[in-house]
């Protein structure tokens, strides 16, 4: 039932229909339409890693002691650490002193205290991404934290989020104004030496944003953060905290799109959630950082660690759609700490031409009456892996624990590969922990039905995938939905000849 | 309507159809039988323009234009409708979404308004009833667990939507009880008109005594070996097609 499985796309057994397998697998450039760079002078520090450069960190953010030994602690771990590789993605080792870890808009040196005193190039930038930055602009209900590779460069909506007592602000600035949330919850739920990449993040992270939300209080926006990675030869390291306070509610989104380069970037984040007890956490992510060209040059290394505890009658819900980037290694978990929480997660992770996500959830049952859900669907297009990773863990406290976990993997064309890696620890004799899973793949036949009915075989796989990706996409907020949609359709452009 | 003019045609580098002409007037029904393997579902795969089927001589007329070298979608928007012998499932899309989409792309293509949600709802409920398919099955995925009969009578259902010039059956009454054929045949008749023809493919006489043809042809070895009215279909259910081999192979 839990087997580890592998697809490599079935050849058609229909001779016909190896013709039209060729075609899907011409897999042309499709648009990035994220893959602009700005030009604006920034301030980058030279490539490297050293504790020099934590302390310039430190220092460019006006940090207090505590957080500068953090993240100097933090770095002495990382240096005994080695990469991970027991993930299903294979590229190049990475030189981690070929990064530079931090680079800010000149602009943003003198702190700018409103819009108007943004640059307005960052202003177009985040304009030309579909996200207008003035309030009077912006999406109604959603509040937008905009990171600006290492920095946040605009937060709207705080006067109206204050009014209900919502923090919303980027984590540095949260560093300042709110030091005693922070320390005591900053590294509570991804410790600094839980993996390399968090190591590696909790020593140099640069922005992200910070969300409390008080007790009893239903966050009246949505809350959401906008990163882009604009400089060259520069990693980000976001790091995000989210705190929910005793029975209240928060949606949150992030998206991200990085300009189109022929070098791989390092993306390396960690969030943090916490649901405290009677909290509900709805996280949601569309995840377009470039993914490289169809030679597989250029794209985004993402390397993600994020988590969440529950406590007591708490939720928290992933919901992803990854779309970009050259390598994902992604595993949002949820820690079902306290009694009766749920911890859901929702993935939409599509790969084309030499992409590969290994990326998957990982539910952790510590108390009684927990409940996890998992839903993945993999598309894998052209020749790219695609692997779900996912571990159950019910421990011997976790009494009438229950989990359920349908794993789908659909393929176009016949050069792709799609890998399921289950994993199920059951610790108590009363829990129940089901996995299903389906390998399917767009059969020419399929195709032909659509394009016999005047639909074009571009529209039709779009249909199709959309189709597959139904369960997930419902669990969007709604104009993200839409957004995914489009942006897969986007993705899939030129995946049929 | 519909002019074939000597056709050849390779599957995999074989030669199935060998030279094939044929003539549909506008507003003709033909039955074309033959022997398993003689390359009925071929044609009708040739016709439609499905990737993989390589005309290498000859040539296709729809309405006086040569369509040989379109794409399977610009026919179906040109009026061509196939019904295929084995439609496929296309799970997790609805029969209500993969219909809106193809009312659009051939309604708009041929010129007509695009139908409004509910237009476009009343009218998918009327072909339901007609094909006495529930209205349930239009939330269904495309053909997704659908029994035989209703997937042959889901097609059906797209044809009278889509009400195309030339409607090509592929052994749409295989498998059918006498009722699902009655709806098939029912489909077929309502759409009859003197600007409408039709292809049918089949095996069995019972389908012609439902939808008379003008025409039956008899396909044998890649190559229309034997054409009349409508009681030729009758000596050939009385005669099976042996006598006519030789003829096929003779010629
Ligand atoms: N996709 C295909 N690949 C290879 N051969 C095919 C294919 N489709 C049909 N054929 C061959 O073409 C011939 C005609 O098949 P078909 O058109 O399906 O016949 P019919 O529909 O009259 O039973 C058969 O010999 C069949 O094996
Ligand atoms: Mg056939």
């Amino acid at each position: 039932m839990s087997e580890p499985s592998s697809h490599q796309a079935p050849r058609p057994a229909d001779p016909a229909g190896t013709e039209e397998a060729s075609h899907l697998d011409k897999v042309i450039a499709s648009s990035y339409e994220a893959g602009f760079v700005t030009a604006i002078e920034s301030e980058t520090l030279p490539p490297g890693l050293s504790e020099d450069v934590i302390r310039h960190i430190s220092a460019k953010k006006n940090e207090p002691a505590w957080l500068l030994d953090w993240r100097l602690a933090a770095f002495r771990r990382w240096q005994g650490m080695t990469e991970p590789t027991w993930a299903h993605v294979h590229y190049p080792a990475v030189d981690f002193n070929a990064v530079s870890y931090y680079s800010a808009p000149k602009s943003m040196k003198d702190h700018p205290k409103s819009l108007d005193e943004v640059d307005p190039e960052l202003l177009r930038t985040y304009e030309k991404l579909g996200i207008p930055l003035a309030e009077q602009a912006a999406l109604a209900g959603v509040a937008v934290d905009a990171v600006f590779d290492s920095v946040s460069v605009a937060t709207t909506f705080r006067g109206k989020l204050a009014e209900a007592g919502v923090i919303f602000c980027p984590i540095s600035e949260a560093v300042r104004e709110y030091p005693e949330l922070v320390q005591k919850y900053l590294g509570s739920v991804v410790p600094q030496g839980d993996n390399f990449y968090a190591a590696l993040n909790s020593a140099v992270f640069s922005d992200g944003s910070f969300v409390y939300i008080p007790k009893n209080t239903r966050c009246p926006m949505e809350l959401s953060t906008y990163f882009r990675i604009n400089e060259a030869k520069t990693g980000q390291f976001e790091r995000t905290l989210i705190i929910a306070d005793e029975g209240s509610y928060v949606s949150y989104l992030e998206g991200c799109t990085a300009p189109m380069r022929d070098e791989n970037q390092l993306h390396a984040a960690v969030v943090e959630l916490v649901a405290l007890p009677g909290a509900q956490i709805k996280y949601s992510t569309v995840q377009n950082w470039y993914p490289g060209d169809e030679h597989g040059r250029g794209g985004i290394y993402n390397f993600v660690t994020k988590r969440g505890v529950c406590h007591d009658n708490a939720r928290i819900s992933w919901t992803q759609v990854e779309t970009g980037s050259a390598i994902t290694w992604k595993y949002p978990s949820v820690v079902l700490k306290g009694d009766n929480s749920v911890g859901e997660f929702y993935s939409v992770a599509l790969t084309r031409n030499l992409q590969q996500a290994d990326t998957g959830t990982k539910m952790i049952h510590l108390g009684r009456n927990t409940r996890s859900t998992i839903v993945s669907k993999g598309i894998s297009v052209g020749r790219s892996s695609n692997a779900y990773r996912g571990l159950v863990r019910i421990s011997p406290r976790a009494e009438n624990a229950r989990n359920h976990t349908q794993c789908d993997s659909l393929l176009i064309g016949d050069a792709c590969g799609a890998h399921t890696f289950p994993y199920i620890e059951s610790r108590n004799p009363t829990a129940t922990v089901e996995h299903e899973a389906t390998t399917s793949r767009v059969s020419e036949d399929q195709l032909f039905l659509c394009r016999a009915r005047g639909i074009d075989a571009e529209k039709a796989v779009s249909m199709i995938v959309n189709g597959f990706c139904k369960e997930v996409f419902k669990e969007l907020p709604m104009e993200f939905a839409v957004e995914a949609g489009k942006l897969l359709e986007v993705s899939l452009e030129g995946s049929v000849g | 309507m519909l002019e074939i003019r000597n056709l050849h045609a390779n599957v995999q580098g074989k030669e199935i159809l060998k030279g094939l002409s044929l003539t549909i007037g506008s507003g003709e029904v033909h039955a074309i039988m033959g022997p398993n393997g003689s390359g009925k579902s071929t044609l009708a795969a040739v016709l439609s323009g499905r990737d993989g089927y390589e005309v290498t001589a000859g040539e296709i007329l729809f309405n006086g234009e040569d369509i040989t070298g379109l794409a399977p979608e610009e026919r179906a928007r040109k009026g061509m409708f196939l019904a295929f012998q084995y439609p496929v499932e296309i799970p997790g899309v609805s029969n209500l979404e993969f219909l809106k989409a193809s009312l659009e792309q051939v309604r708009k293509a041929q010129g007509k308004d695009v139908w409004d949600a509910v237009t476009f709802m009343k009218k998918a409920r009327e072909a339901c009833t007609k094909v006495n398919l529930d209205q349930a099955f239009l939330k269904r995925g495309v053909n997704e667990g659908f029994s035989g009969g209703e997937k042959k009578r889901n097609e059906i259902m797209q044809m009278l939507l889509l009400e195309p010039a030339l409607g090509i059956l592929d052994e749409t009454d295989s498998g059918l009880d006498i009722d699902a054929l009655q709806v098939v045949a029912q489909g077929v008749n309502s759409l009859r008109d003197a600007g409408r023809s039709f292809v049918l493919v089949t095996h069995y006489q019972r389908l012609l005594d439902h939808i008379v043809p003008d025409h039956v042809h008899v396909l044998a070895g890649g190559r229309i070996v034997k054409s009349g009215g409508k009681e030729l279909a009758l000596e050939l259910e009385e005669k099976g097609y042996g006598w006519l081999k030789d003829a096929a192979a003779a010629g």
